[in-house]
């Protein structure tokens, strides 16, 4: 069974009365990583919710490679801000691993192999909630591989990360993409975003303005928000 | 002053009467913040974790349950076990059974009050990593017990100390039996009252020791969690 493609139709997600998400029609196939650009506030979040099926659209409809059970099959997703459960770094792996349905006789290899891919094998032991941002983010990126996810959904997964640990995790993106895993990620950073992007859908105030090739978008955005949120620029409220 | 030095003359000298009473408060409060756990854990996690009509008043009840007068509880107990009440066949009056039932009442809406905010609090924090894992209703609960188990822990303490210090329900179902159901706040009421100031007094050491020791070991805990576990 596949989560991909992943298909948004006419999708709106609002809250009592304020829209967040507004008429969303998206489709994420196999590929280069998708990223989901847009200023704070636009509704990155929100849709990364709805594409792991956490919350249900207002209006629209999502669906899985056409079913729109929202059980997670083969997809994961690393929070803005993960939690990490109230045992060890090992521990956590494990959990998810068995959630995953990997047999009890496989989970400590698979453990060890995420542990060693991301570098927190000497932390094995040490309790989850005790670690710093930068290997808790690790932690979580790990766990989120532990379900073998055909769709990885990251949301600004290096936000609070220094120079060198951003670069780490970029590098664990990209090695994920490179073995076939989708990604579809939020990210504010501009450098990160021309670094990993095959696609960028760019976010406005709960609308997709844009949705382009990562070359395309960044050479000739065709909507005046885009344009001056790649320079930079207050985006103005209209 | 006489009094004091004999209080602790009982207690160093291990009396074996006293020491009969400090095993048998043990005993019965233990068995009955067991019973209460194995009971309230459980109940505290299904209405953390279920949605149902009059939901919102069950909590309001089981907190209000938590502030019960035990002689209130030893009295519904005396009437549920005495020969003419429904349970009267089972003839457990006056025993230490009645004795643990009767706690067990006493505490089991505070130790499922107290399970239940603390399952419910770490599930508005777990919620979505759960559901990303797809995480079923069995192993949910049982994922939240185990992560609130240092929170559960100091529950259970606090079962405890309430039983063991309280004396009305004891009691009115124990009947505080020379050497069958006396246990020590029902001896310290006792022997005041006789005017045996020393027994009662190296009884009250010894209580204030344990009432102390359990929360030395609930700070403890936390402190220790804290640092372990995060
Ligand atoms: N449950 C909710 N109730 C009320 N408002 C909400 C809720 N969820 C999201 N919002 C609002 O919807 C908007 C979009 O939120 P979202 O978190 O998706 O934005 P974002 O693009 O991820 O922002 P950021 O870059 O800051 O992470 C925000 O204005 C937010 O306050
Ligand atoms: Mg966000």
């Amino acid at each position: 069974m596949s989560d991909l493609p992943l298909t948004f139709a006419k999708v709106s997600y609002a809250v009592g009365a304020t829209p967040i998400l507004r008429d969303v029609d998206l489709v994420v196939r196999a590929g280069a990583p998708t990223f989901i650009i847009g200023p704070n506030g636009s509704g990155k979040s929100t849709l990364l919710r709805l594409a792991m099926g956490l919350i249900a659209p207002t209006s629209g409809a999502i669906d899985w490679n056409g079913s729109r059970d929202p059980a997670p099959r083969r997809r994961a997703i690393v929070f803005q801000h993960p939690v990490l459960l109230r045992r060890s770094v090992a521990a956590n792996l494990i959990y998810a691993l068995d959630q995953a349905g990997v047999e009890k006789s496989k989970q400590d290899r698979r453990c060890t192999q995420l542990l060693d891919l991301v570098g927190l094998i000497d932390l094995a032991s040490r309790p989850a909630r005790r670690l710093s941002g930068g290997e808790r983010q690790k932690l979580a990126f790990a766990r989120a591989l532990a379900r073998s996810p055909e769709l990885l959904i990251l949301d600004e997964p290096t936000a609070s990360l220094d120079p060198s640990a951003t670069l780490a995790l970029e590098q664990l993106i990209a090695k994920a993409a490179r073995d076939g895993i989708k990604i579809l990620i939020a990210s504010h950073d501009l450098g990160q975003v021309r670094r990993l992007a095959g696609e960028i859908v760019f976010l406005h105030r709960g609308r997709v303005l844009e949705s382009a090739a990562m070359k395309d978008f960044f050479e000739q955005p065709r909507t005046a928000q885009a344009s001056a949120f790649l320079r930079g620029d207050l985006i103005s409220e209209e | 002053m006489m009094e004091g030095s004999g209080a602790l003359d009982l207690v160093l000298s291990g009396d074996p009467a006293l020491y009969a009473i400090v095993r048998l408060s043990l005993v019965v409060s233990l068995s009955a913040v067991a019973l209460a756990a194995l009971i309230g854990v459980p109940l505290g996690g299904l209405i953390a974790l279920t949605r149902f009509p009059g939901r919102a008043g069950v909590i309001v009840l089981l907190n209000a349950f938590m502030g019960l007068p035990p002689v209130v509880v030893g009295l519904a107990a005396f009437l549920l076990l005495s020969r003419s009440g429904p349970l009267g066949s089972w003839g457990l009056l006056f025993t230490p059974t009645a004795m643990v039932i009767a706690q067990a009442a006493l505490i089991t809406p505070i130790i499922a009050a107290l399970t239940r905010q603390s399952v419910e609090d770490l599930w508005s924090e777990y919620r979505d990593e759960l559901n990303a894992m797809g995480v079923g209703p069995l192993n949910r609960l049982l994922t939240l017990l185990y992560d609130a188990r240092i929170a559960l822990v100091t529950v259970l303490l606090a079962g405890f100390g309430r039983a063991a210090a309280e004396v009305g329900a004891v009691m009115i179902v124990g009947g505080n039996i020379n050497g069958f159901t006396r246990v020590m706040t029902t001896a310290i009421a006792l022997e005041t009252s006789k005017g045996d100031l020393a027994l009662a007094m190296g009884l009250g050491f010894i209580l204030i020791a344990i009432v102390f020791a359990i929360n030395a070991s609930a700070w403890a805990l936390r402190y220790y969690a804290e640092r372990r576990i995060g």
